[in-house]
């Protein structure tokens, strides 16, 4: 076993860990901290995979100021210990079942396929071959992917107006 | 992996004990200077009874931090209140890592470059790393169970995401004008050997803007609202004590150590002066390059003290709108005019000119815009005229 894949088994464990934790912990806080673990192991996966410029980004958006938000909110509403009760809790649960089994199907499909060696086993040694710095991201992005890029700055544009306007509207009332 | 010469592998630990030690001598040196320009901007002595100068103030302190009490309160959430010091040091001391610190010297004739580690990612990892810094206020604040203490957590997460969009966003123009590479390395060295050629002249409302928002990442006046002494105890660590409240203050000044440096790095040329750093021969040269950069970033953290004790603290109101209605505009435009300056000029001269115009253009508007929009003064209560905030809706 060489470093990498020792470091890849690490991450791997660490960021599985945050998921579960995510779901299993009671508190809303503390599910907010295991999802910051999954999303710095998540970081550490890309590095591996030669995507340094993905993995900083990764812990700015994410880790850096989604989670920040998270807490932010979590902090003002002062949740505390939510549970899964009543009679939405049974719907939700028939609800989560389905979704579960959804997800298992996926997995296994996805660990089939690596085992046969076919579609991402394929991509995963192919990228790791490559290593992508954000100079190579950025032609692409205004190159090859401008008009999925321009879209997507667009769509981002119009949801920050969307959120100025709404706020807007929710101050002027009260006052 | 398996080629890597010895000699590189032994120079990186040592640069890595170096640059820790360096790191937490200078929290101590930091400290020391701290009360000791106080109290010379204030007309008064300052500690000068434990050794020379009072320099030994700091191991004093250091010694009594250790022997007292660790005090773990009742009402605490335990775990996260004894882990947030830590996530707030961490980064401080991780985010090092990408500083080049000098030049290089040649060791049996390798090059070794006095830089922990030199990551084609480099200002985008600090970034990275400075903004996990404010989970250990957060976390911390909440944890304590404390008004006081929620409500300087609160207000230094707002404050933190909202200054943090600034820093990136006034480092993007340096970035068009250095090669395609974010490393800190590339940027020092593409600054030339004369002040003039530095970043700061060609980007300066990029520079006044990334200053200033530093400032408030590192908390401190006059940014320092998460820990305001008159309304908050003392904010976000009053219930903390012994050596948890030593991390904290650790992690402040070593946060002001790496904040400099990356300033110095990224603006004010780096190791570079007048070409005094290529002088003597390929030893001397990477350390008087370490002299210079040292000197640098220790008059850097200067004007941070000097800071503290010329301007008074923003109200939580004025701080919001000095963000997003002046630091911000003022970066956004810097991104826009050096992109456009240098695509058509290909001038370093004409885009610091046309910086500069830029942004008093933009400063004036939005103080236009800002005086006609606000209401006159009507003469009654004061309280009607404090401008509601994200605070009072918290109540």
């Amino acid at each position: 076993m060489n470093a990498e894949q020792i470091l890849f088994i690490l991450f791997g464990a660490v960021s599985l860990i945050g998921a579960i934790s995510v779901i299993s912990f009671r508190h809303p806080i503390y599910s907010a901290l295991s999802l910051i673990v999954t999303f710095f192991a998540q970081a550490g996966l890309f590095v591996l995979l030669g995507a340094h410029f993905v993995a900083a980004v990764q812990v700015i958006v994410y880790a850096g100021a989604i989670m920040v938000l998270f807490l932010f909110v979590i902090m003002l509403l002062n949740l505390e210990t939510l549970s899964v009760q009543g009679a939405i809790g049974r719907k939700l649960k028939g609800l989560a079942i389905i979704l579960g089994i959804l997800f298992a199907a996926e997995g296994i499909y996805i660990a089939v396929n690596a085992l046969n060696d076919t579609a991402v086993a394929s991509a995963e040694s192919g990228a790791a071959a490559v290593t992508t710095t954000t100079y190579d991201i950025g032609e692409l992005l205004f190159s090859k992917y401008l008009l999925p890029f321009e879209v997507t700055s667009l769509i981002l544009l119009a949801a920050l107006i969307g959120v100025i306007v709404l706020v807007k509207r929710e101050g002027q009332e009260e006052s | 992996m398996e080629n890597i010469p010895l000699v590189l592998i032994i120079s990186s630990l040592v640069k890595i004990l170096i640059v820790v030690h360096l790191l937490l001598i200078g929290v101590m040196i930091m400290i020391w200077a701290e009360r000791r320009v106080s109290g010379w901007m204030q007309d008064r002595l300052g500690p000068n009874r434990v050794g020379p100068q009072g320099l030994l103030q700091p191991v004093a302190d250091g010694l009594k931090f250790l022997f007292k009490e660790d005090l773990i309160p009742d009402h605490v959430d335990k775990p996260l209140y004894v882990m947030a010091p830590a996530m707030l040091l961490v980064p401080a001391l991780v985010a090092v890592a990408v500083v080049p610190f000098g030049s290089s010297i040649t060791v049996l004739g390798h090059e070794i470059p006095l830089q922990i580690a030199d990551i084609n990612i480099g200002i985008l990892y600090i970034l990275a790393i400075t903004s996990l810094g404010v989970y250990g206020v957060v976390l911390g604040a909440w944890a304590s169970n404390n008004k006081y203490s929620l409500l300087g957590g609160l207000r230094s997460s707002a404050q933190m995401i909202s200054y943090e969009l600034t820093l990136g966003l006034g480092i993007i123009g340096i970035l068009m004008l250095t090669g395609n590479t974010l490393s800190l390395r590339t940027i020092a060295i593409e600054q030339g050997a004369y002040p003039w050629q530095w970043n700061f002249l060609i980007h300066l409302p990029a520079f006044l803007a990334f200053t200033t928002a530093m400032f408030a990442e590192t908390n401190r006046l006059p940014f320092d609202l998460a820990e305001a002494e008159q309304e908050l105890v003392a904010g976000y660590h009053t219930e903390y004590s012994s050596m948890k409240f030593a991390m904290f203050f650790m992690a402040e000044y070593m946060n002001m150590i790496v904040g400099s440096a990356v300033t110095v790095t990224l603006f004010l040329g780096g190791w570079h002066f007048f070409g005094l750093e290529n002088m003597g021969g390929p030893v001397w040269s990477g350390i008087i390059s370490f002299g210079i950069f040292f000197v640098k970033t220790a008059i850097f953290l200067f004007v941070f003290i000097w800071v503290r004790w010329t301007l008074p603290r923003f109200r939580y109101d004025q701080l919001m709108n000095f963000g997003w209605k002046f630091l911000l505009p003022v970066a956004l435009t810097s991104i826009v005019v050096t992109g456009t300056l240098w695509i058509t000029t290909n001038s370093r001269l004409i885009v610091g000119i046309g910086n500069v115009v830029s942004a008093f253009i933009v400063v004036s508007i939005v103080a236009g815009l800002l005086v006609m929009r606000t209401p006159k003064p009507a003469i009654q209560d004061s309280d009607d005229r404090l401008t509601p905030t994200a605070l009072d809706a918290i109540e």
